[in-house]
């Protein structure tokens, strides 16, 4: 049997459920990753498939468990939101023979499932529960919660890889026509770019608040910085480069009012995690953080792209639903890593999770002030996309690494790190996790 | 602006027909006496395909939001860059919205706010889409 996508009962969507039955009896312990690559050079060792492996391998080692102790996967096939195999190109048959290929030629290439997962990694012989949380990791995260708290799985691996090609996000396909589908063409015909729609919330935000794009600067110069103290980000491993407000107030719109940097930069990558019983982690070699609770945003735009009221009633729904799940309230969060892939929508994230009682039209004030891990309020100490490329997973990784004191210089110093909330991608539309250094 | 030529399919045809006919029409449900756009098989709100319907608009509205396009995935309008994409919300129901590229009006100097009437646009294989413009 192939590999299913999660049931919508996995998923906690909507508002008073209690507290999550599992809270805190599910652990995160082992984390792994693979090298960084602005594009796919060809070989077969720097495929996704190939750093899908890598990760795994490192986030089993990491945990210090054998690897026949691994009993489930889940995953996202996606391996890419912007760059599909370009149609008409020959495929890479010695690539596609260097491993051992399911029915899909391009599994492990321009995708990734378990069947080819487990195929190429010989030394998984015992996993029995497959599942996709698809999107990104953030749902892969609270599908294996829910199914370690269910018992479905008892030490699960969390995977996401990504691929980048030569060229250019969106620039083929239906894109490079002369016609588009009618129904396609009601939204799509203006030729706006994936960040348009965060662009536009961004500029009802500016106006509706008297706020300016370049109160962004603060933010993310600090968030560049955090990645640059990331070794596992692109930008660690190859431009370390530190942002100036002239780079970032000077950048180029590709859809203003959203600048070259409030965009990610795609990457080839791949991260994973070991998800485990709360009982089983005591036995482990690292730490175990503990998860709270999960929710996600079902929430829909009533016509093209979400208003400003709609972000922002969906994101406080969001925030109410992580506080309730996990019996905490905003006070008990030590440091927020919500999604920033595209930068200018953060601070929705950051406003409705009602963070250090940040309310709406106040989180661009609030990062005119001291934000970074060393000091009171720490945002996104991961740093983000914007900090360490397009992965959607530093977040999370952030978060477990800092309630395992092993953060290294992106450590949270300047509170104590106890509780961590991560999660998207977007506003509207996104599944989020809670965090613990404590089960309880 | 060179826009690419939409090709009706099943959901969407009688949005296209009434444009070549310079009609602005919206799917409706009856049932919920809610508008639709974009089009879907069943209505958002009952969950029906039973009750749907297209209904004429005014083809009147206003300017809520807009952005500046300078890095355009599509290529028939990258030689148009920068360009305007506005959200114009329909008179007849302000959760409606409707792309323009608001022909006419300076790039980036877009009156949020302003009355638009929509205009039809020939696109090269002789579709019609809504378009809009800036009255008054």
């Amino acid at each position: 049997m192939t590999t299913q996508n999660a049931p919508d009962s996995m998923y906690r969507t909507r508002e008073k459920l209690g507290v999550w039955e599992h809270r805190g009896k599910v652990a995160a312990v082992g984390v792994g990753h693979s090298p960084t690559a602005r594009r796919w050079d060809g070989k077969p060792e720097t495929t996704v498939g190939a750093l899908a492996i890598d990760a795994l391998r490192k986030a089993i080692d990491d945990a210090g468990v054998s690897p026949d102790q691994i009993d489930g996967l889940v995953m996202d096939a996606t391996t890419t939101t912007g760059a599909p195999w370009p149609a008409g190109d020959p495929l890479p048959q010695d690539v596609i023979n260097h491993f051992n290929p399911t029915d899909d030629p391009l599994d492990g290439i321009a995708k990734l499932s378990p069947e080819w997962i487990i195929k190429n990694m010989p030394e998984l012989k015992n996993v029995k529960f497959t599942m996709y949380g698809p999107g990104c990791m953030s749902n892969a995260v609270v599908v294996a919660a829910q199914a370690v708290g269910d018992g479905l799985t008892s030490n699960c691996l969390v995977l996401k890889g990504w691929h980048n090609y030569s060229g250019r996000y969106y620039q083929g396909g239906e894109n490079a026509q002369d016609t588009i589908p009618g129904t396609r063409a009601i939204s799509g015909l203006w030729g706006t770019p994936a960040s348009y729609g965060t662009a536009l919330q961004f500029a009802e935000y500016c106006r509706k608040y008297g706020k300016t794009h370049d109160m962004m600067a603060p933010a993310m110069i600090q968030w560049k910085k955090n990645g640059l103290n990331f070794p596992e980000g692109f930008w660690y491993q190859h431009r370390p480069e530190e942002m100036t407000r002239e780079d970032y107030v000077n950048a180029r719109w590709v859809a203003k009012p959203a600048n070259l940097y409030d965009n990610d930069i795609p990457i080839m990558v791949a991260g994973a995690y070991l998800f485990t019983t709360s009982e089983l982690a005591k036995d482990m070699k690292q730490k175990a953080v503990y998860i709270l609770n999960h929710a996600s945003s079902r929430g829909r735009a009533r016509s093209l792209t979400p208003t400003l009221d709609e972000i922002q009633e969906e994101t406080a729904r969001t925030g109410r639903k992580l506080l309730e799940g996990a019996g905490i309230t905003a006070d008990d969060i030590s440091f927020e890593n919500m999604y920033d892939g595209f930068a200018l929508f953060h601070q929705f994230h950051l406003e409705g999770l009602g963070f250090r009682g940040i309310k709406f039209g106040e989180a661009l004030d609030f990062y005119q002030t001291d934000i970074s891990p060393e000091g009171p309020n720490p945002i996104s100490p991961s740093g983000g996309n914007v900090g360490s490329g397009r992965s959607r997973f530093w977040m999370h990784t952030d978060c477990i690494q800092q309630l395992q004191g092993r953060a290294g210089a992106r450590a949270v110093t300047g509170v104590k790190p106890e509780i961590g909330v991560s999660g998207g991608p977007m506003p509207m539309g996104g599944n989020f996790t809670v965090w613990s250094a404590t089960p309880d | 602006m060179s826009k690419q030529s939409p090709v009706p399919d099943e959901l969407s045809k009688p949005f296209w027909d009434a444009a070549n006919d310079e009609r602005l029409v919206i799917q409706h449900c009856t049932a919920c006496n809610r508008l639709i756009h974009p089009p879907r098989p069943a209505c958002d709100q009952c969950a029906s395909g039973a009750n749907l319907e297209w209904k004429q608009m005014s083809g009147r509205g206003k300017i809520y939001n807009y952005g500046v396009v300078y890095d355009c995935p599509i290529r028939l309008l990258q030689d148009n860059q920068p360009f305007n994409v506005a959200v114009v919300m329909l008179d007849e129901d302000q959760g409606i919205q409707m792309y323009s590229h608001l022909t006419g009006t300076p790039v980036d100097k877009v009156p949020v706010g302003a009355a638009v009437e929509v205009v039809f646009e020939a696109t090269p294989n002789g579709q019609k889409v809504p378009e809009w413009r800036v009255v008054g």
